[in-house]
C-alpha cells in the first residue's frame, strides 16, 4: 500500500505547490477499485474512499505567498483573484489556481547578460547580444545601446490570458521602442542624453504593452553604457581628447593673460601715481618758492637799497669762506694774471 | 453479481460523461467537429461544455495574442543600401472556423504569415530610402557637425516624408486583408532590429571615423584660434594699459608744470630784477665750494675797502 500513499502525497504536493496539476484520472481509480476488490474485500473500500476524500480536500487548499496573488479558474473560466494567505477552492479538476507574482520586479537585459550578480557584478557581452544593442541612429550612424527593463505584473488576468508569450512580447516591444527613440536621435544625443532616451522609450513601451493587453507595468528603463561600435571608439575618444586639448589651449592662453595684464595694470597705476606725486611736489614747491619770494619782496620794497645790500653781503659772507683758493689782484696790475697757473692746483686735486 | 453489472454501468456512464465534457480555457477557443466536419458555432468564451462522446471532437485554438517573428534578411533600400531587417508581428485568431478550414493549425498559419509579411516588409522597405525606415519624425537632431561637406549635411538634415511608423502601417494595410481570409487579425507589425549588413557596416564605420577625425581637427584648430585670440588681446591690453598710463602721467605732469609756471610767474613777476638778484645769490651759495678758485680784483665791490676805506670805490660805483 505504501506506493499508493507516496503517489497521493506527491499529487497533494504538486496541487498545492505549483500551478496546474493534472486531476487524477477517474478511470485509474475505478480500475484500482475493481482490481483490488478480490484481494482485499471490505477494508479496502474504506481506504479508497479515504484516499479520494484526502485528495479532494488537499486540492482544495492552497497558499498564496506575500508577493503573489492567486488566479482561480473554474472549468477554464476566470472566477476570482485571491490575496496572500491560505485559501480554499473547489477540488482540482473543477477549479484551478495559477499564482502570479504581482509585487516582484522582473528584469530583462538587452545587449548583455548578468553572469554573476554580486558586489562586483560580471556581465557577458558578445556578438550574440551585440545584435540586440546595435542600432541605427537618426544621422545614420551606428550606436551600441544596452539597456534593462524592470517591470511588474499589474494585471494578472491580462498577463495570464491575453497574450501567449508575455516575455518575448515584452522583449520584442522593448527592442522596437528603443529603436524608435534612437532612430530619431543623433549619435551625440544617444551617447549624452541617456536619461531622456530611457524616459521616452519607457513611455512608448508602456503604451505598446497596454495596447497589447500584457498586464505589465514598466517600472523603469535604465540605459547601460551607450557607446559607439568598437572600431569607431578611438576616433570618438580623439574627439573628446581634442575637446580637452582645446580647453587646455584656451586656459593656457588665459593663464598667460592673467599673468601679465593685472601686473601691467599695477605698473600703470604706479606710473600715474608717480606723475601725480611729481605734480604735487612741483606745485607745492612753486607755491613755497613764490610765497617766500613774495614775502621777501614785500620787505625789500619797503627798503630796497639796504635790503639788497644786506642780502648781497650776507651771501658773500656765506659763500667766500667756502671757497678753497682765493686770489686777490690789484685792478691796476693786470699783467700778473698770466703768471698764475690756474690749472695746477685744480689738477693736483683731481 | 448484480452489483458488479451495476458498477460496470456506472463506469461506462462516468467515462461517457468525461469524454463528453470539455473545458475551454480563458486563453482558448474551440471548434467541435463531427467526422472532420465543423459543427455549430465556435466556443469562444471559456467554461465547461459538452459534446457527443466519441463522435464529436474538440479542436482548440489559442484566443490570446500570438507572436510571429520574421526571418531576418538583407533588404536593399531605395538608395541601394543593404540593410538587415528583423521584424515581428502580433496576431490573433478572430475567426476560428475560417482559421480551422483554411490553415488548420498555428504552425501552418505561421508559414502563411512568413509568406505574406516577409514579402510585404520587403516591398515597402525597398520602396523608400533608408532614412525613411530609420526615422519616425522630423525631430531636429543635435549634432556638433558644423561646416562639413554638403553630402553629409544632407544626410543629417534631410527631412523624411513618410517615416518608419507610416511604412510599417502600409505593410500592415497590405498584409491585413490577405490574412483576414485565414481568420487572422494582424494586430501590428514592428521592426525589431535594423542594421547595416556587414560590408556596408564597414564603410559606415570608416565614414564615422572620418567624421569624428574632422570634428577633432576642428576642435583643435578652434582651440588654437581661441588661444591666439586671447594672446592678441593680451598684447593689445598690455599696450593700451601702458600707453594710457603714460598719457595720463604726462598730462598730469604737464598740468603741474603749467600750474607751477603760473605760480612762479605771478609771484616773480612783481620784480624780475630782484628775483634774479636773489636767485643768483642763492646759486652762488650752492655752487661755490672749496674746489672753487676765485680771483678777485681790488676794484670789485667786495674789495673796495681793501685799498682805501671808502669814498673812491663807493663813489665810483655810485
Amino acid at each position: 500500500m505504501s506506493w499508493d500513499w507516496d503517489k497521493l502525497m506527491e499529487q497533494k504536493k504538486s496541487s498545492s505547490g505549483g500551478g496546474f496539476s493534472t486531476p487524477p484520472k477517474m478511470d485509474d481509480v475505478l480500475n484500482k477499485i475493481r482490481g483490488a476488490r478480490g484481494k482485499f474485500p471490505g477494508g479496502f473500500k474504506l481506504i479508497i474512499l479515504a484516499a479520494v476524500i484526502i485528495l479532494l480536500v488537499s486540492s482544495s487548499f492552497y497558499t498564496v505567498d506575500v508577493d503573489e496573488v492567486g488566479v482561480v479558474q473554474r472549468f477554464g473560466r476566470f472566477v476570482r483573484i485571491t490575496q496572500p494567505g491560505l485559501s480554499f477552492k473547489l477540488p482540482s479538476f473543477i477549479e484551478e489556481v495559477s499564482k502570479v507574482k504581482v509585487r516582484y520586479v522582473f528584469k530583462e537585459e538587452f545587449g548583455f547578460r548578468t553572469v554573476d550578480p554580486g558586489i562586483k557584478t560580471r556581465y557577458a557581452s558578445g556578438p550574440t547580444y551585440e545584435s540586440e544593442s546595435l542600432m541605427l541612429t537618426g544621422d545614420l550612424n551606428v550606436a551600441v545601446v544596452p539597456w534593462i527593463v524592470q517591470y511588474r505584473i499589474k494585471d494578472p488576468f491580462k498577463y495570464l490570458f491575453r497574450v501567449k508569450n508575455v516575455r518575448t512580447t515584452l522583449r520584442d516591444l522593448s527592442e522596437a521602442a528603443m529603436r524608435i527613440v534612437v532612430g530619431d536621435r543623433s549619435i551625440n544625443e544617444v551617447i549624452s542624453k541617456r536619461e531622456e532616451i530611457a524616459g521616452e522609450a519607457a513611455s512608448i513601451l508602456q503604451k505598446e504593452l497596454d495596447e497589447a493587453e500584457t498586464g505589465i507595468h514598466v517600472v523603469t528603463i535604465e540605459m547601460k553604457r551607450t557607446n559607439v561600435p568598437d572600431p569607431v571608439q578611438p576616433s570618438f575618444n580623439e574627439v573628446n581628447q581634442a575637446g580637452q586639448e582645446k580647453e587646455k589651449l584656451i586656459y593656457q592662453a588665459r593663464e598667460e593673460y592673467n599673468k601679465v595684464i593685472p601686473a601691467a595694470m599695477g605698473e600703470a597705476e604706479k606710473t600715474i601715481r608717480g606723475a601725480e606725486g611729481y605734480a604735487l611736489s612741483l606745485v607745492n614747491r612753486g607755491k613755497g618758492d613764490a610765497s617766500r619770494f613774495v614775502a621777501l619782496y614785500q620787505e625789500y620794497a619797503k627798503a630796497k637799497d639796504i635790503t639788497k645790500r644786506r642780502l648781497y653781503l650776507e651771501a658773500i659772507q656765506e659763500v667766500y669762506p667756502k671757497i678753497g683758493t682765493k686770489y686777490l689782484l690789484d685792478a691796476d696790475m693786470k699783467s700778473l694774471l698770466p703768471l698764475l697757473n690756474l690749472g695746477k692746483s685744480e689738477g693736483a686735486k683731481q | 453479481m448484480k452489483s458488479k453489472i451495476l458498477a460496470g454501468f456506472l463506469v461506462i456512464i462516468i467515462i461517457g460523461f468525461f469524454s463528453g465534457a470539455y473545458v475551454v480555457d480563458e486563453t482558448e477557443q474551440a471548434i467541435i467537429t463531427q467526422f472532420g466536419r465543423a459543427v455549430g458555432e465556435a466556443k469562444t468564451s471559456p467554461g465547461l461544455y459538452f459534446k457527443v462522446p466519441l463522435i464529436q471532437q474538440a479542436n482548440y485554438f489559442p484566443k490570446n495574442l500570438l507572436e510571429w517573428d520574421g526571418d531576418p534578411g538583407q533588404i536593399p533600400t531605395l538608395d541601394k543600401t543593404y540593410i538587415w531587417v528583423d521584424t515581428f508581428a502580433r496576431w490573433k485568431i478572430v475567426d476560428p472556423l475560417k482559421f480551422f478550414q483554411t490553415v488548420n493549425n498555428v504552425t501552418s498559419a505561421l508559414a502563411r504569415l512568413d509568406d505574406i509579411l516577409d514579402a510585404a516588409v520587403r516591398n515597402y522597405i525597398t520602396s523608400y530610402p533608408l532614412l525613411e525606415t530609420v526615422r519616425v519624425t522630423n525631430r531636429k537632431l543635435d549634432t556638433f557637425e558644423v561646416g562639413i561637406g554638403d553630402n553629409q549635411e544632407e544626410r543629417i538634415t534631410r527631412n523624411i516624408s513618410t517615416g518608419r511608423k507610416q511604412i510599417i502601417k502600409q505593410v500592415q494595410e497590405q498584409a491585413s486583408p490577405k490574412l483576414a481570409e485565414f481568420g487572422i487579425q494582424l494586430v501590428d507589425v514592428k521592426i525589431k532590429r535594423l542594421n547595416y549588413v556587414e560590408e556596408v557596416q564597414q564603410s559606415v564605420y570608416s565614414r564615422m571615423i572620418a567624421e569624428r577625425k574632422q570634428i577633432a581637427e576642428k576642435f583643435r584648430s578652434e582651440g588654437k584660434g581661441e588661444a591666439s585670440k586671447i594672446a592678441g588681446n593680451r598684447e593689445k591690453e598690455l599696450k593700451r594699459i601702458t600707453s594710457e598710463a603714460y598719457k595720463v602721467s604726462q598730462e598730469i605732469k604737464g598740468k603741474a608744470d603749467a600750474e607751477a609756471a603760473a605760480i612762479y610767474a605771478e609771484a616773480l613777476g612783481r620784480d624780475p630784477q630782484f628775483y634774479s638778484f636773489v636767485k643768483t645769490l642763492e646759486i652762488y651759495k650752492e655752487t661755490m665750494d672749496k674746489n672753487t678758485s676765485l680771483i678777485l680784483s681790488t676794484d670789485s665791490e667786495f674789495l673796495q675797502y681793501l685799498k682805501d676805506y671808502g669814498y673812491s670805490g663807493y663813489n665810483k660805483q655810485k
